[in-house]
């Protein structure tokens, strides 16, 4: 008798998980007037969301993840259909040649001009022929410091190194960014595939580990605004607010070259109405509307009409608008192959377990 | 045929239970367990579930399991004094006391555990105190010590609570025969209060070491990030490097793990009776 009961309940289940895996898929067919967006928390000024239902009446659904990898976890599991998605470079990539993303008509966008071509350039190194993906907000990583408790103003990885600063040096907590910073200051490329670089870099970094107060990503900037370290890794739009709540702080892209990161628009292979996802892409790029989402993000934009309403100030800041000479030696971080990223994984793991 | 329909009733009541049971442990554990035993590409492999023994992975479960043993026996050694001064107050002092002990519970973990990383940070409020009497400040913040620190406070009530049960069940009138024939406080708590409490110990050493062996939020938050437990790996392994098949593998293991550990301890229950909390 209760064997029977166990196996009805459990037959029972599995009609339940194969009628809701059923009606899920259905739901997405029919959804005519609208889109569910995949994005980074706190990436989006909500009232933009509102807005764009407003004038256009596509209903926004809307999911955040935190990494890159998170997302890329989500979207593959197909649990939910995304029309379009806010991810960063080498992630755009992977998904580009996993096949998962639409071509967009750009050229039909009518505020496409507002991207600045530099941008476009420096997207189609991800996106060949710009043909998949449409820059949102980009910037770069460097250090944050505390300008009164360092000897002279920092230009270079090296101070990260050289044992000086014992105990008040913050790395972020994520595999590239983490292991960009030793492979620029070893001289080599941030995208190498090659494992004896990598090594190198990890023995500076095992190196490092005792003068590391700790891997942080969301909380490097409290860290050095509360004056609890003196520099942290930290990527430039940070940075600004950094340097926003505690005016002792500076920004700093060393000369090595760092990171130039860009996240940006795409529209996945379940895109149902591309057209739909088209006029959203045209509606990030209007004037007012970017101009909203840089209010509240307040990372650099690649979008011209909100850089020449930029006051002075800021125009100048290295941690908002970079200057040429800065982004020089800077390089997007593209796909590994699968066995380099086995192998830094590994290495991460090793670096942890010290 | 009373008794058959009894019987029913009985599994009636306990489908909401069942359910519980299949839809949040039983099927999410087979997903795991099918996950942990083949490649991304679909072959069988054993592969995933061995590469515990890796030195990085073995490592970390090493770590996870000194800090897990550690604070088990901290928890013991807080709990008997508290809970032998507990025994001897009113009742209504007692509820009270031990309200005040779960009172923590109620606000969220996460929010307990950013609490403590404040006040162990370098400028933390520890270290702020520490200043004003003349001591120079601990470089506790992101050490295995933090961590330590962590665990014991968040689990220490999972051991006061079971040793307490146990412990006020004891009749006083056993302990009064004891001191008529001349037993002097140590001889009766180690006859006495000690033996009677195995049961409510046994309980409250699981649910310590258990959820502190697998713990990855406390090392997360005080940790810093510099150190890595087996939990932290297994957390890496699904939301970092994509890798469900490891992941899943080195948490069974961990399962295993944990399990032969249970056992051990369940071995060494001399009355063979187990405090029915977990």
């Amino acid at each position: 008798m209760k064997k029977r009961i166990i196996a009805a309940v459990l037959a029972g289940c599995m009609c339940i998980t194969l009628l809701y895996g059923c009606g899920n898929s259905k739901k997405a067919d029919n959804g005519k007037d609208s889109l569910t967006l995949f994005n980074y928390g706190e990436y989006i000024d909500p009232d933009v969301l509102d807005q764009f239902t407003e004038e256009t009446g596509i209903e926004i659904k809307y999911e955040e993840a935190l990494t890159p990898e998170e997302m890329y976890t989500k979207y593959k599991s197909g649990a939910i259909k995304y029309d379009l998605m806010c991810t960063s470079d080498y992630m755009i990539q992977k998904l580009i040649d996993e096949g998962e993303l639409q071509k967009i008509d750009i050229n039909s966008m009518e505020y496409k001009d507002n991207i600045d071509q530099k941008y476009w350039k420096l997207s189609n190194d991800i996106d060949p022929g710009n043909q998949y993906s449409v820059p949102y907000f980009w910037g770069t990583v460097g250090i944050l410091y505390n300008t009164k408790k360092v000897k002279e103003p920092i230009d270079s990885w090296e101070v990260l190194f050289n044992h000086e600063y014992s105990g008040e040096i913050i790395m972020q907590n994520s595999i590239r960014d983490l292991y960009m910073v030793a492979l620029k200051y070893l001289g080599y490329s941030l995208n190498t595939e090659d494992e004896d670089e990598l090594r190198a870099a990890q023995n500076l970094l095992l190196e490092q580990k005792a003068d590391v107060q700790a891997y942080l990503v969301d909380e490097a900037r409290d860290e050095v605004v509360a004056e609890n370290a003196v520099m942290a890794v930290i990527y430039s739009g940070e940075a600004y607010l950094g340097e926003e709540y505690n005016e002792d702080l500076a920004y700093v892209i060393p000369k090595e070259g760092s990171n130039l990161w860009v996240d940006s628009w795409c529209v996945t292979k379940y895109c149902k109405n591309p057209e739909n996802a088209e006029t959203f892409l045209n509606f990030l790029c209007r004037d007012d509307i970017a101009q909203k989402n840089f209010d509240y993000i307040y990372y650099s934009t690649p979008n011209n009409a909100v850089i020449d309403s930029l006051p002075e100030e800021d125009k100048n800041n290295e941690a908002l608008v970079p200057s040429e000479d800065a982004t020089d030696n800077c390089e997007v971080s593209k796909k590994l192959p699968d066995d380099t990223t086995k192998l830094m994984n590994y290495l991460w793991k090793e670096l942890k377990a010290e | 045929m009373e008794n058959k329909r009894k019987l029913n009733k009985r599994t009636w009541f306990s489908m909401p239970y069942i359910l519980w049971i299949i839809g949040f442990t039983v099927i999410p554990l087979l997903v795991i367990f099918q996950d942990a035993f083949v490649t991304p590409e679909g072959g069988f492999t054993a592969q995933n579930v061995l590469a515990i023994f890796e030195p990085v992975h073995l490592k970390s479960m090493l770590l996870s399991l000194e800090i897990a043993l550690a604070c088990t026996l901290i928890c013991m050694l807080l709990a008997y004094p508290l809970v032998l001064a507990l025994r001897r107050l009113k009742l209504g002092r007692q509820g009270f006391l031990l309200f005040v002990l779960i009172l923590p519970m109620w606000m969220n973990f996460i929010l307990r555990l950013l609490a403590w990383q404040m006040i162990l940070s370098k400028n933390g409020i520890l270290n702020m105190l520490l200043g004003f009497i003349g001591i120079s400040p601990l470089p506790i913040a992101n050490t295995w010590i933090s961590i330590l620190i962590g665990v014991v406070y968040d689990y220490l009530p999972f051991m006061i609570l079971p040793i307490y049960n146990a412990i006020a069940e004891i009749d006083e009138d056993i302990i009064e025969a004891a001191k008529d024939l001349g037993a002097g406080g140590f001889t009766i708590f180690k006859k006495i209060i000690l033996p009677l409490s195995v049961p409510g110990l046994l309980s409250g050493i699981v649910m310590v070491f258990v959820p502190s062996m697998t713990s990855f939020v406390v090392s997360d938050v005080l940790g810093g990030g510099k150190i890595q437990l087996i939990g932290n790996v297994i957390e890496q392994e699904f939301t970092k490097n994509v890798d469900w098949n490891l992941g899943s593998g080195l948490s069974v293991s961990l399962m295993i793990f944990v399990l032969i550990s249970m056992a051990f301890t369940m071995k060494n229950d001399p009355e063979g009776k187990e405090s029915a909390i977990w």
